[in-house]
């Protein structure tokens, strides 16, 4: 039998889009998009809003667990990743996956599975770049930072950060996925935020970003510089909110800190500092002694 | 003087030591403390330098003001540089401000000289007490030991740090004897032991009672320097090999001689760092820790130095045609692992892919074989992935090219030195 073809609209979460299975399968319907809540334009094809109902959600979840363990915990990532149209392309998963059972997850190389396995690799290198890429600015006693990620990496920094950090207070500012994820006192939480700005550096703290920038600068060997390298271990998007890449707060002479590396389209440093407008070819100079 | 210009002089002299990673101790955090080694499992890279080489660490001498007289090191006694110590206490600052902002993963720690290898190693043991009991440090701690340190004070530093080191440096005693007469075979082996020694009896003792005192518990490294003698790639490869298997060592790291010093034992000033061969003896290095293979294997008497051309995997597939070709659907694991283009973790991906039907030289990439280098060596259902003949000399050839678009520019520069030097 056909099934009639439809476009589904859901509250942008996961038990949201596991209804979205469900609905689909009691309705006999294939959607030809999942669009998040206010996505939905006006079109010529049908949308229907689907609720949220826990009870549907689960039942979709058992039936995921009863094929393998693994499958809701892959989703859940595959769901925070920056692939396009991923709600469509976890419902196709899904489909072959009920139709072909355990089996199919070895397949890996499968179209409906391979693009799924790709989006949370780079969703797990992003996670794992920003456990060392993140920087905080130490504020009254308590750490905050704000990072721009490609996927939403708020859930998956959180145990990371809640066991390294876990004497201290800490937030730390999405700002493309606007939502913050705040630790205090054992307990964290992720909340929506709409927009936020960073207060400005203490002299404490202006002194250990100094520090910091010095020794970075200071721990390259000339002799071995290869930027390519460095772009293809640490992506230059990353730079805008690392602190060895800000210019320096003010209060130290320009000639000290040589080595920044050379990024002709600086945007607006999301650091509490003037945004810098051009950086320098690192014009090493020989400040440092020893050699 | 202003902690930024120690902090300067001491990075600068501290920076050619190659080890920066924090792996191997897991340590949750603890209630009153700062910081844990859970992700330093994965050896968590905060930075990459200029250079492209991984930021773990906060990296630093103690001092720079050595009493010894290696040749090839700005520390030398005779050098003249400005001399500066951090006291233990700012050391102990410093790595707390740099940790709690995330910037590390701890502290590597490392010292000159100062007056006597038991007098730098107490202060070693001061800042590493501040740190631990004072700050209630609870962050990754790499100390490299003092060669001719007494035994008692190894065992304390090894009580406060996660990970020792003793720098072999030179790969060789006669260039030992040579480049740093301060320092003896047996003051470099003899702390080497006892670390391998007393790290495993503390990993029995704490079987038995949990809380018992943790020594050195990620291990022990070391760092050969590699050019600034003649020792071939076979003699450094088997020491590597023998150092993991006698020694235990968790890491041996490689560091491309940097010339800083004028000295007629020594190669020239205008000498470029040999980084091609640095890598290729990292890739060897890596076939030994992970691939199953042996140095013997790699380079013989033959042949005592790695193909700048061409990795050491593609250079022992090309001297082993007996091996190949490997099946794809069929073979072990340790078979897969063998083949170019191969890696640990495609060689499980294709484990895991055949068991749902077989599998087909388009799957083979998908599972991130690198087809430009397996396809001469690995077939899928019998059938090489391309049917055209090649000869084994247009084979290397190929080979050649996909391996010299794969290096790095600075890599290449290599190349020519290599060819003048034969
Ligand atoms: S002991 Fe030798 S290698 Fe170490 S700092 Fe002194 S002179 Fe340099």
């Amino acid at each position: 039998m056909a099934w009639r073809e439809i476009i589904y609209q859901y509250d942008g979460s996961f038990d949201g889009l596991l209804c979205c299975i469900y609905e689909s399968y009691t309705q006999k319907e294939r959607p030809t998009a999942i669009l998040c809540g206010g996505d939905a334009e006006p079109n010529l094809f049908e949308i229907r809003t689907v609720p949220t109902v826990r009870e549907h959600a689960g039942r979709v979840e058992r039936s995921l667990r009863a094929v393998s363990n693994e499958v809701v915990p892959f989703l859940r990532r595959a769901f925070l990743t920056d692939l396009p149209d991923r709600e469509l392309a976890i419902y196709r998963f899904v489909v072959r996956l009920y139709r072909e059972g355990a089996p199919y997850l070895s397949r890996l190389s499968d179209d409906a599975y391979q693009p799924l396995l790709r989006a949370v690799r780079r969703l797990s290198t992003e996670v794992e770049h920003l456990r060392g890429f993140i920087r905080f600015s130490v504020f009254d006693g308590m750490l905050g930072t704000e990072i721009e990620p490609k996927n939403r990496v708020l859930p998956l920094l959180r145990a990371h950060f809640c066991d390294r950090c876990y004497n201290e207070t800490f937030f730390i500012y999405d700002r493309t996925h606007r939502e913050a994820l705040l630790y205090s006192g054992g307990r964290s939480r992720i909340v929506p935020l709409e927009d936020f700005e960073m207060a400005p550096p203490d002299e404490e703290e202006a002194s250990y970003r100094r520090l910091w920038k010095r020794f970075y600068d200071t721990v390259a060997i000339r002799e071995r510089e290869n930027p390519r390298l460095r772009m293809s271990n640490m992506p230059k998007r990353y730079w805008r909110t690392m602190t060895e890449f800000q210019p320096d707060a003010g209060t130290q002479p320009a000639a000290l800190s040589a080595a920044t590396p050379a990024d002709g389209q600086a945007r607006g440093a999301p650091d509490a500092t003037p945004a810098p407008v051009k950086r320098q070819e690192p014009a090493r100079s020989a400040t440092a002694s020893g050699t | 003087m202003e902690l930024l210009d120690k902090l300067t002089i001491l990075t600068d002299a501290a920076k050619y030591d190659a080890a920066c990673t924090s792996s191997g101790a897991r340590r949750h955090h603890r209630e009153g403390m700062i910081g844990s080694t859970s992700s330093s499992i994965a050896g968590c890279c905060h930075t990459f330098s200029a250079d492209g080489r991984c930021v773990t660490l906060l990296k630093v001498l103690l001092s720079n003001d050595c009493c010894y007289e290696c040749k090839y090191c700005v520390n030398r006694r005779s050098n003249d540089v400005k001399r500066v110590s951090f006291t233990p206490r700012e050391l102990a600052e410093l790595t707390i401000g740099f940790y709690r902002r995330n910037y590390i993963e701890g502290l590597f720690l490392s010292s000159a000289v100062l007056g006597s290898p038991d007098h730098t190693t107490e202060l070693m043991i001061r800042a590493l007490s501040i740190l631990r009991n004072e700050y209630r440090f609870n962050g990754y701690i790499h100390a490299k030991t003092i060669p001719g340190a007494s035994p008692e004070l190894v065992t304390q530093l090894g009580l406060l740090a996660d990970r020792l080191s003793v720098n072999i440096e030179l790969p060789s005693e006669a260039s030992l004897k040579r480049l740093a007469p301060n320092k003896t075979r047996g003051a470099i082996l003899a702390p080497m032991r006892q670390i391998r020694d007393q790290a495993a009896e503390s990993k029995a003792e704490l079987v038995r009672y949990r809380s018992a005192p943790r020594f050195a518990p990620a291990g022990q490294s070391t760092q050969l320097i590699v050019g600034a003698t003649g020792e071939s790639d076979r003699h450094i490869l088997s020491l590597t090999e023998s150092l993991y298997d006698r020694y235990r060592l968790k890491r041996v790291f490689y560091s491309a001689y940097v010339p800083v010093v004028e000295n007629t034992l020594l190669p020239s000033l205008d000498t470029k760092p040999p980084l091609l061969r640095e890598h290729r003896l990292y890739q060897a290095d890596w076939l030994l820790r992970f691939y199953g293979f042996r140095a013997e294997e790699l380079l013989d008497e033959a042949q005592p130095d790695f193909d700048p051309l061409l990795d050491p995997k593609c250079c022992w597939a090309l001297r082993h045609p007996e091996f190949f070709p490997v099946e794809a659907n069929r073979s072990d694991y340790e078979s897969l692992l063998r083949v170019p283009g191969v890696g640990v973790v495609s060689a499980r991906r294709i484990l895991v892919a055949r068991r749902a039907g077989p599998l087909h030289a388009d799957d083979l990439r998908k599972l991130g074989v690198v087809m430009k280098r397996a396809q001469y060596f690995l077939t899928c259902g019998g059938r090489l992935a391309t049917p055209l003949r090649l000869s084994p000399a247009g084979v290397a050839a190929n080979l050649m090219a996909v391996e010299r678009a794969a290096l790095p520019p600075p890599a290449f520069e290599q190349l020519s030195l290599f060819d003048r030097a034969g």
